[in-house]
């Protein structure tokens, strides 16, 4: 991890560099006082003493943007200090290229941070060139595969720059990776809905995909959400593709109790209710004993909820039973 | 394999009481015997820092001991003469967080009148765009934070005219993802603090009927570990400024009954440090002013009677929303 502290034995103060001796630095105007009593780290009040005194003078100059990168260094979440670098890199017309590999530099060291993103974002826009963003983001998310940041920038670039040619590949690395991964489900879900489409054929693969990764993790709370995600583009609801439901009597079945699974066939009941369509399998009786065995059994920790779900069974098997 | 879960562990020898005289005297002195490093690193974001530890006083009632009328001051220098934005610290530039934040600190006081409220009004409503969406600052970044933000914020000073409603509504429900929950973006992964930030639109612009209550709830639900603790997305650790998030989502749904509230408060204690004070995201962790709010806020939810009801909407004491007549709205079951 790099240190921004006092260790480094080669830094000189700005007030103490002859070629900054012609401004006068400017301290932190405190706020409150027992909220705000400071006695800041030398370096770091030295380099924000003189970026706030660039900054009261409007300088725009080349010392001012080096300038930039300490304060940066020493705080990439500060928002003012990027906002300031931007009007500088107008102003001086400086090379965006190169800020593009410097910014890449900040996010491999703050990938978690908002401004470092949104400045990556607003220097691809000045550039309206997007043919580092994939990789960009692809290295971020080898390193954390949820950064929300770094897929936030990625459907962005998508979007905007169409680069929806081998997101799917991408996607499916990352599942094979880690089953589990939300993130990367949501972004199957993303590239199939603004770029595939939900087409009837799309619909039976995306499927038939799912049901493979369930059968190898069966409790896996991502996989569900995304068979249901698909199966609002069904015509036939959840309840009347025979290739899901034969699927999750099998697993049933094989003796899996995977809380989602009995989630999953709750919810084929309560449609088969709906639609008044119940049979001998969809029916309240069994959806109120699969509530019961999550409460009891299976999802002690949401019993509560189950138990609610399960009151909303009985209702309707009052009303079968009129 | 099948049914591994991250999670957190809690310890015998874990707070099991809530220790509010410490929290207290933590955030009193919070900066005083800081460590002065990152002290100065949160200047960034001073006046959330603010907001959060009056908030957590104002609920433990113990608000006296903040400077106030310094507070006020520094707020009203930190108002930008020209767009009427708030910034996070004086010579910052405005931002959507730090005009919320500067306006829920002041409603609290009562003194909104201290600052320019028209500048603050054109500052929001500037930030509209087209689509409905809300610019965070000038340069352009949207997030669906900043629309509650905004709405936030203008119905603090009984402004919310001053915006299009209903496209700031429909953004954010194009933000709605297939799970029922809700993300940053349109597309974006869905995370419970970004669904506290829609729900709470929803909830200020009473268009709570717009959601898909039951399965939003549910999937909140599924944020619950065995450890009694929440997280924000699935297969991520449980961290305690969740409790706000998916528990004040829940109280705006009028679910809250449907997580362990037992195992939760016994997550929520185990966040308390018992020699410095204050909360942090997880049991043993290093502690700070946003989760130690966001601690007591969850708390007050849960109903500790130590604890001021707290307002699930607006994360404000349910007295400040009442002298203000505001009703955001709660769902009926």
């Amino acid at each position: 991890m790099s240190d921004s502290g006092d260790s480094d034995v080669s830094w000189i103060f700005y007030k103490d560099r002859p070629e900054w001796s012609d401004l006068t630095p400017v301290p932190e105007n405190d706020g409150p006082k027992p909220v705000v009593v400071i006695a800041h780290s030398e370096k770091f009040e030295d380099v924000y003493d003189y970026f706030r005194a660039i900054l009261q003078n409007n300088e725009k100059s080349e010392r001012a943007l080096q300038l930039t990168k300490d304060a940066v260094e020493l705080n990439p979440a500060n928002y003012t200090v990027w906002q300031y670098r931007r009007d500088l890199l107008q102003a001086l017309g400086t090379d965006l290229k190169s800020e593009l590999d410097y910014v890449e530099a900040v996010i491999k060291q703050s990938p978690k941070n908002y401004q470092v993103w949104h400045h990556r974002r607003v220097l691809v826009e000045w550039l309206k060139d997007s043919s580092l963003e994939l990789e960009l983001t692809r290295d971020a998310l080898l390193q954390d595969p949820k950064n929300y940041h770094a897929w936030q920038h990625r459907q962005w670039a998508i979007k905007t720059f169409g680069l929806f040619d081998k997101e799917m590949e991408f996607v499916d690395n990352l599942i094979s990776e880690d089953v589990r991964n939300n993130s990367a489900w949501n972004q199957r879900y993303f590239v199939m809905n603004n770029h595939h489409g939900w087409t009837d054929m799309n619909v039976q693969k995306e499927i038939c995909y799912t049901l493979e990764k369930i059968k190898f993790v069966k409790n896996n709370e991502s996989a569900w959400n995304y068979l249901r995600g698909v199966l609002l583009h069904d015509k036939k609801g959840i309840s009347g593709n025979t290739i899901v439901t034969s699927f999750c009597e099998e697993l049933y079945l094989n003796k899996c109790r995977s809380p989602y699974l009995l989630a999953f066939l709750i919810d084929i009941c309560e449609e088969a209710i709906k639609k008044e369509e119940t049979n001998s399998l969809y029916n309240a009786q069994r959806a109120l004993e699969l509530c019961q065995s999550l409460a009891t059994k299976y999802d002690k920790i949401r019993s509560k909820y189950w138990n609610f779900i399960g009151e909303k069974f009985r209702k309707y098997q009052k009303s079968e039973n009129i | 394999m099948a049914f591994t879960k991250k999670d957190v562990t809690l310890s015998e020898d874990r707070p099991k009481t809530l220790l509010l005289q410490k929290h207290s005297d933590y955030l009193a002195s919070y900066g005083l015997n800081k460590d002065d490093y990152e002290y100065c690193m949160t200047e960034y974001l001073r006046m959330s820092g603010i907001y959060w530890s009056l908030t957590a006083m104002e609920l433990m009632n113990q608000s006296s001991r903040m400077p106030k009328e310094e507070i006020i001051e520094f707020i009203t220098s930190c108002q930008d003469k020209e767009s009427g934005g708030i910034s996070a610290s004086i010579g910052h530039d405005p931002h959507m967080l730090y005009t919320l934040s500067a306006i829920q600190v002041l409603a609290m006081y009562d003194r909104v009148n201290a600052i320019d409220v028209e500048g603050v009004v054109r500052y929001v409503a500037s930030m509209q765009q087209e689509d409905g969406s809300f610019f965070g600052d000038k340069w352009g970044e949207v997030d669906t934070r900043f629309s509650f933000c905004a709405v936030m914020c203008l119905s603090l000073l009984h402004r919310l005219d001053a915006i299009n409603i209903n496209k700031a509504v429909d953004f954010v429900l194009s933000c709605m993802n297939f799970d029922g929950g809700f993300g940053s973006k349109p597309g974006s992964e869905s995370h419970a603090g970004l669904i506290y930030c829609c729900v709470g639109t929803l909830s200020i612009c009473k268009r709570m009927d717009a959601l898909h209550a039951d399965e939003l709830a549910w999937w909140l639900c599924e944020r619950q570990l065995p450890s009694g603790g929440l997280n924000g997305r699935p297969e991520k650790l449980p961290d305690l400024c969740y409790s706000w998030w998916v528990m004040s989502s829940l109280s705006m749904l009028n679910r809250i009954h449907w997580v362990d509230k037992k195992n939760l408060e016994q997550f929520i204690l185990a966040c308390q440090d018992p020699e410095t004070g204050g909360f942090s995201d997880r049991p043993g962790d290093i502690t700070d002013p946003f989760h130690t709010l966001f601690g007591l806020a969850g708390l007050s939810l849960l109903g500790n009677e130590n604890i001021k009801p707290v307002n699930p909407t607006y994360c404000m004491p349910q007295e400040t929303i009442d002298r203000l007549k505001l009703e955001p709205q709660i769902l009926l079951i």
